[in-house]
């Protein structure tokens, strides 16, 4: 069966967007966007910068309020009734939101602690991650001063030590060698054979091959949905990159 | 809710782990008082003792010379001229030579003889309140060290000071027990908002916002913290200030504790509220200074209250510092009480609900 083709029972559905939209001032940020991610399925966002990516990953996560519109994250309305969805929810925002200043095991000991894991099983699942991403030498050492690649390791866990039902990404690879990048993917797909949600934004064409399905944004609107083959074939292009690229000139030639 | 799975606890944690690395907040603390208390402390000591003074003596007798001698070894007074009637002091004063006069009466050592108590005045240009301090400290020393000799007996002499210009003048040290209440503003209200604006500005405060920490425990945890930093603050001061500059205290210590507590509370507000009006440290270290002005020029602080225009003195009202001056001041040096002192509690303690409010409403509305 390929993905895309069927369009999921709201069932099964861990994220729906009715009519989701945004305007800030003049700006339409994100125009009434229909969306429909499957349980445990990797949905990427795709588009330029400035195409609503971040702005849809905010309502999503409570950070915004959409200007109308609605959407059910876990089967919880996000705009009714955010608090409930923060606890079902993992977010790792494009600046990772770290602690510089603390280290690597008191991050994770935060951001676990507010989601209520203390004590022996906040202990236990805390090693388990630090085991998990290979952080055992450096526990210790100050998330400033950290690379690129473990820092965004480390963001991860923090978004996950709780176990989310939906876990959110922005942008999270920017900036991060290929070799930290494919160690990132290893892991993104087991949290998603666990079960996990997962949808990211991106902008790299490698990244989003590696997603189940694809919505592709363009000055806040959806142009394209499907697996990438799928997009490659409605858009009449023999790759991603090309359908992009194809995309932003008529795109240009239209306006 | 289960309180030990509060978020309270690990906000709290994690803002003391990094106050301990963070060595501008404990700078602050320590260092600023430091400094600020050396700056105004020592010009406190070296410009307002020897004040140019005037001698206008009608007695002159062995007396009255003396009397002159031990307001001139008190330190606060120089005699810059013996003058002959009381036009020529005006004249000296308002042309700015002179910023006080010691004026001994005719009939002051007969008074003394007689043991009546014999009075003598010292005018002192109060404009500048310093001065005045300095006049009544000088005449305080020197009516308990003067000697009359022997002709006298040990009858203490009553020497009078008169503020011209600025006859509401209240009594004592202004400055000192000030500095207590001007740093906790400028400390307080400068740290709170640059740790708020610094987790915006490196993206952890959106992160914070996604889980479910609730706003209270948010709160908590940016004013507790900075709550505790103000108290050693203040005890740091106020050691200082007795070890360097013998500042009195003579009312109770706990009530000033207890009473600073409402004062703290509402800059520390403040300083949330600039962090969701400013976008970077800079600026909110900027809004911080340039809120501390006003607050240095109208609460009292540096002029008397009573000598401002009516304009002045309303705008004084709006500020905290203003209370908590009145507070510091009454307890330190005039050793007064909760019965003389619970309009500023009151007032203090509504300013820091209001303003606290406030900064959490405004809060919630910029995570938004």
């Amino acid at each position: 069966m390929i993905p895309g083709t069927t369009g999921g029972s709201s069932g099964s559905a861990a994220i729906v967007t009715e009519g989701l939209h945004k305007r800030f001032g003049d700006l339409v940020a994100v125009e009434k966007l229909d969306l429909r991610v499957r349980r445990g399925e990797v949905f990427g966002l795709l588009g330029a910068n400035g195409s609503g990516k971040t702005t849809t990953i905010r309502m999503l996560t409570g950070l915004l309020p959409p200007t109308s519109g609605g959407a059910m994250v876990a089967g919880i309305d996000v705009v009714r009734d955010p608090e409930a969805v923060r606890r079902r929810l993992g977010y790792m925002s494009q600046r990772y939101g770290l602690y510089d200043d603390l280290t690597v095991y008191e991050n994770l000991r935060f951001y676990a602690a507010l989601y209520g894991l203390i004590g022996a099983p906040g202990r236990t699942r805390i090693e388990e991650l630090i085991a998990d991403l290979g952080f055992t030498s450096q526990r210790n050492q100050l998330a400033g001063t950290l690379s690129g690649g473990w820092k965004q390791r480390l963001s991860l866990a923090c978004a996950t030590a709780h176990r989310p039902d939906v876990l959110f990404l922005d942008e999270p690879t920017a900036g991060v060698d290929p070799a930290a990048r494919r160690h990132f993917w290893e892991v993104i797909r087991a949290l998603a054979g666990g079960g996990t949600t997962i949808l990211v934004t991106t902008h790299y064409m490698d990244e989003a091959e590696r997603c189940q399905r694809l919505a592709m944004l363009w000055k806040g609107r959806l142009v394209a949905l499907g697996a990438p083959h799928e997009i490659t074939a409605q858009l009449g292009q023999p790759s991603l990159e090309d359908a992009f690229i194809a995309l932003q000139e008529s795109e240009g030639a239209a306006a | 809710m289960n309180i030990r799975r509060w978020p309270v606890w690990p906000m709290l944690l994690k803002e003391f782990i990094q106050m301990r690395r963070d060595r501008l907040t404990l700078g602050m603390m320590v260092g600023i008082p430091a400094i600020q208390l050396a700056l105004f402390g020592f010009a406190i000591r070296t410009e307002v003792q020897h004040l140019p003074t005037l001698v206008l003596d009608d007695a002159r007798t062995s007396e009255s010379r003396r009397l002159v001698a031990t307001l001139v070894n008190s330190q606060y007074f120089d005699i810059v001229a013996e003058v002959r009637s009381r036009a020529e002091i005006t004249d000296w004063i308002e042309r700015g030579e002179a910023a006080a006069a010691v004026i001994i009466p005719h009939q002051f050592s007969r008074d003394l003889k007689r043991r009546r108590g014999a009075a003598a005045q010292i005018i002192v240009d109060a404009a500048d309140p310093l001065s005045s301090q300095a006049a009544l400290a000088g005449a305080n020393l020197a009516g308990l060290t003067f000697q009359p000799g022997s002709a006298a007996g040990g009858r203490a002499v009553d020497l009078r000071v008169r503020p011209w210009y600025n006859p509401m003048l209240s009594s004592s040290t202004y400055i000192v027990p000030g500095i207590i209440g001007v740093l906790l503003s400028l400390t307080m209200i400068v740290i709170n908002a640059m740790a708020v604006v610094r987790e915006r500005e490196r993206g952890t405060l959106e992160q914070l916002i996604v889980t479910p920490i609730d706003r209270t425990s948010l709160m908590l945890g940016k004013i507790v913290p900075f709550l505790l930093v103000g108290y050693v603050q203040m005890t740091v001061i106020l050691l200082l200030g007795r070890l360097l500059f013998h500042i009195p205290i003579r009312g109770d210590l706990a009530l000033l504790y207890v009473m600073a507590f409402p004062f703290i509370v509402a800059c520390l507000g403040i300083g949330l509220l600039f962090s969701t009006l400013v976008r970077t440290q800079a600026q909110a270290m900027q809004a911080g200074f340039l809120f501390i002005l006003p607050n240095i020029l109208l609460s009292g602080f540096m002029f008397p209250r009573a000598a401002m225009p009516v304009a002045a003195q309303w705008l004084g009202l709006a500020l905290p510092l203003t209370y908590f001056l009145e507070i510091l001041r009454g307890i330190l040096l005039k050793g007064v009480g909760t019965r003389a002192l619970w309009p500023e509690l009151v007032a203090l303690s509504v300013f820091a609900v209001l303003i606290v409010t406030l900064s959490v409403r405004r809060f919630h509305k910029t995570l938004e």
